[in-house]
């Protein structure tokens, strides 16, 4: 069964072609058969070749399906790899990606064959290439796949292509993603030309054997394809298109926005964990940069009105404690983190497409109120996912996120890399975003759910629960995002007892970094009642400020108070604005006169004047026909002589 | 006694070639050419190439030249004057270009020298000949095929349209 | 002793210069092609005399080619200026200036 390894991603990229090749002309049944046959069939064989693969004990597995490049010394073939980190991957992209797929039919029902052949063809693609990207087995086939996930979230994030917005949003993700590209692709480069070769194990291999000859080089390595996670996963300074992408259809935000594409960074981290962990100038980096994401997206967050833009934000907050994590040396956290993250970000944006689906499309939470009335599972689902994403204690969240702050706090104690300090205020930022992610997430659940309706009647009339295609993923997320977290439970919560199977599974393939002066079992301890007792406090804010007789009143007198403050939160500092003042104005003026400049008047002018210098000697010879047949006979001798004189002399 | 033969033919041939392209009259044009053409068949004779000279005088004086004089009485052409307003530049040009020919002409032979001739070889009509079935077959066969396109050519052009 | 080949060639020369004359100064087409024959004939002879130069009698069978062909260069030139005379009874090669620019 291994040896289908390579089907799970082949069968979604057929689903594609067939439905592209198909010219959309299927009806929507035929699509879904398609799209979603294609998705289940790669799931089915993708747990297959997991069982297989657990049979074998984990061990490595890779296939290698042709060779690719061959010039000169280079020789990058196309293979695959699966490892224990690559089958979690596996395994939840296939999982929650054939869910959407399913919520998809019920979401996308209302619109055209051929507008819905176009958006499953698209998804169908986007497995294809986010599969290829988890199971390359050397960094340019990641790329590929890295490559593959952005185009296809451009495509999806456009879909409505004809709202400008739309357009716009998926133009902005695609071109800001391409700044990380950039910073992967000179990685590769750079490894390239350092390793002779790009291919993982061969890698991690070369800086065993010989770690002082590639000393200088894993630093710029990593911090260059951190570039590329920066831009992929959203963290700061490139966040800027993931709030923007939910101008996409919802299940594309919960799929690619939440899910999968965004978590690559955070996987090509993990996976290339052996150069990152030479070099304690890059983990620092990323980790500061994990915990600045993580904080500042939750500021962002307490004030947006949009439910969507409420969860791109916690996304990007979220996936900066993955990079957090990851920079403190516990690449297995922060996998884990993405693992229940999968599940109850999933859980959280499908059940918010629930609601905006029975809302007939309206995001707007302050026109909404009281839906757990009507929607019920998924004010069930949605709550729990909240519970979840909030670190409350035996939903997933807590787990994941537990022992990512004991993981930093332990880096901070045990002076990780001779930064000790730096990651101490990493974590107690991560801690104040704790308490902000609790805050705004049961805000939302406050405002959305709870309380009286505060929408226009027509909608009231149209308020009902989701068909059965949306509610049962729906129902299988949320059961997710609270048994997901069992896998990894922390050795302190056991008592010391080891069952993190997660951290077990992960040990061969990215270990966590081992610090001197562990924190006592004690001190784990009072590290976790602090951080869920900030969760408690933050709820219950939120309620007190959203839930009850007197909703509102008191944030809108703080809003009154600090209006500059409360107005800078709400239009996300003004961010998007100065990037178009500062970048985007001048590059699109750089263009203009690329265009105006160079292109017509230079390039053109050459072209055109070359053609009318041709018409004026064109012009200018015709006079010698003068028709006179003298002339030509005195031509003709002038010829015939000049070419004897040539042979002749 | 060639000597005097020869200049005899040249002295002949230059003048009656003058007349041939001056006069004004197309018949005395083309019997001036007839003698020139008479005096170049002299000189093959005189060069040894008797075959040639003869069908020198069947084949140019006998029948091409005739054909000249078919046409022209045919056409009945009037005497069209020799240049009545020439172009400056066509008299000049035409006069430059003999004068350039005539020098050209000289340098080459004063370059290829007068060496002596090598033995002489019979060109009689036996042995070209010859030649003409032997290693020239195939020039041969297409110069009959090229006499058959002129003169289907001719017809064709002539042809009046019906 | 005989007479020496560039005497002939020479003789040759001055009869193609005149023959090139000829074609160029006259406005009458069948001039024109008395010209051509003359210049043709001079070449012919040229041949002729550098064939004895070189004891071969290759030289020979092409005069005798050359001659063929401008027999059928006259018969079709000859029908040309008979169809031109008949199209604008002239045979004035100067009033034949349609292809012009």
């Amino acid at each position: 069964m291994l040896d289908l390894l390579w089907l799970v991603p082949a069968l979604p990229l057929a689903g594609s072609v067939v439905l592209l090749a198909g010219a959309l002309r299927f009806s929507q049944r035929t699509t879904s058969a398609v799209a979603l046959g294609s998705t289940a069939l790669s799931l089915a064989v993708a747990l297959a070749a997991l069982l297989d693969f657990a049979g074998g004990h984990g061990a490595t597995f890779v296939q290698r399906l042709f060779s690719w490049i061959a010039a000169g010394d280079v020789a990058i073939e196309f293979t695959f790899r699966l490892d224990t980190l690559s089958a979690v991957m596996l395994f939840f992209v296939t999982f929650v990606g054939f869910l959407i797929h399913v919520y998809s039919v019920g979401y996308m029902h209302s619109e055209e064959p051929r507008a819905y052949a176009r958006y499953f063809a698209y998804l169908n693609l986007f497995m294809f290439a986010m599969l290829t990207l988890v199971l390359g087995a050397n960094l340019v086939v990641m790329f590929v796949g890295w490559e593959g996930v952005g185009l296809c979230s451009y495509l999806l994030i456009g879909f409505y292509f004809d709202r400008d917005y739309c357009a716009a949003a998926g133009q902005k993700a695609f071109i800001v993603n391409r700044i990380g590209d950039f910073g992967f692709l000179l990685a590769i480069f750079l490894a390239l030309k350092s390793f002779g070769t790009v291919d993982f194990a061969a890698m991690q291999q070369a800086i065993a054997s010989e770690p002082a000859r590639f000393a200088g080089v894993l630093t710029p390595i990593a911090l260059l394809l951190f570039l590329g996670a920066v831009g992929k996963s959203a963290q700061l300074p490139l966040y800027v298109w993931l709030p923007d992408a939910m101008a996409g259809p919802t299940p594309v935000s919960a799929l690619i926005h939440a899910a999968t594409m965004v978590t690559a960074g955070v996987y090509m981290v993990a996976r290339t964990n052996f150069v990152y962990r030479e070099s304690p100038v890059a983990l620092l980096v990323v980790a500061v940069v994990g915990g600045l994401t993580a904080f500042f997206a939750a500021t962002i967050g307490l004030a947006q009105n949009d439910i969507k833009k409420v969860l791109a934000y916690s996304t990007v907050s979220q996936l900066g404690y993955m990079f957090l994590a990851a920079g403190a040396g516990a690449f297995a956290a922060g996998i884990f983190h993405v693992f229940t993250h999968a599940f109850f970000k999933a859980c959280l944006f499908l059940g918010s497409g629930a609601v905006i689906h029975a809302m007939g499309g309206e995001q707007d939470m302050r026109r909404m109120g009281g839906l757990r009335k009507h929607l019920p599972t998924t004010y069930w689902t949605f709550m729990v996912a909240t519970l979840a994403i909030s670190g409350i204690p035996f939903f997933s969240g807590f787990f994941s996120k537990d022992e990512i702050l004991g993981k930093v706090f332990a880096a901070g104690v045990g002076d990780l890399g001779g930064f000790g300090s730096v990651y101490l205020a990493l974590w107690a930022l991560a801690v104040a975003a704790a308490f902000m992610t609790a805050f705004y997430m049961f805000r939302a659940v406050y405002m959305t759910f709870h309380g009286e309706f505060r929408g226009d009647p027509a909608t009231a009339h149209h308020l009902h629960e989701a068909p059965a295609s949306m509610t049962w993923p729906l129902r299988i997320l949320g059961v997710g995002s609270v048994v997901a977290g069992f896998l990894g439970v922390s050795t302190a919560l056991t008592f010391g007892r080891d069952m993190n199977w997660f951290e077990g599974i992960l040990h061969p393939i990215a270990p966590s970094l081992e610090v001197e002066h562990t924190p006592t079992l004690a001190g784990e301890w009072v590290l976790i009642l602090l951080s869920v007792a900030v969760a408690v406090a933050g709820i219950l804010l939120a309620r007190s400020f959203y839930s009850g007789a007197r909703a509102f009143e008191r944030p809108r007198r703080l809003a009154e108070r600090f209006p500059a403050v409360y107005s800078a939160v709400l239009n996300k500092y003004y961010v998007d604005e100065a990037y178009d003042r500062v970048a985007v104005k001048p590059l699109a003026g750089l263009a203009r006169f690329s265009w105006k400049g160079l292109d017509t008047v230079v390039i053109d002018g050459t072209l055109n004047a070359s053609a009318f210098f041709t018409e004026i000697a064109g012009d200018l010879l015709r006079f010698v026909q003068t028709g006179n047949v003298r002339n030509y006979a005195l031509l003709v001798l002038f010829g015939a002589l000049a070419a004897a004189a040539w042979l002749l002399l | 006694m060639v000597t005097a033969v020869f200049y005899v033919t040249v002295v002949v041939g230059v003048v009656s070639a003058v007349i041939a392209v001056s006069h004004r009259n197309p018949v005395v044009n083309v019997l001036s050419l007839v003698v020139t053409l008479f005096c170049i068949a002299a000189n093959f004779a005189l060069l040894g190439a008797e075959f040639l000279a003869a069908a020198q005088v069947l084949i140019y004086a006998g029948a091409i030249l005739v054909l000249f004089l078919f046409v022209v009485m045919l056409l009945n052409a009037p005497e069209v004057p020799q240049a009545h307003e020439p172009r400056p530049f066509q008299r000049g040009a035409g006069v430059l270009l003999a004068a350039l020919a005539a020098a050209g002409g000289t340098l080459i032979v004063i370059r290829f020298g007068a060496a002596a001739p090598a033995p002489a070889v019979a060109g009689d009509a036996h042995a070209i000949g010859r030649l003409l079935v032997g290693p020239y077959l195939f020039a041969f066969e297409l110069v009959s095929v090229l006499l058959l396109v002129a003169l289907v050519g001719a017809l064709v052009l002539v042809k009046r349209k019906h | 002793m005989p007479v020496p080949t560039t005497y002939f060639v020479l003789f040759a020369v001055a009869l193609f210069a005149i023959g090139a004359a000829g074609v160029l100064l006259r406005r009458s087409g069948i001039s024109i092609l008395l010209g051509i024959e003359l210049m043709l004939n001079a070449a012919n002879l040229a041949l002729v005399a550098f064939g004895r130069q070189r004891g071969s009698l290759d030289t020979q069978v092409f005069v005798f080619f050359v001659m063929a062909v401008a027999a059928a260069e006259v018969a079709v030139g000859l029908a040309l200026l008979v169809a031109i005379f008949r199209a604008r009874q002239s045979i004035d090669v100067d009033r034949l200036n349609v292809l012009r620019w």
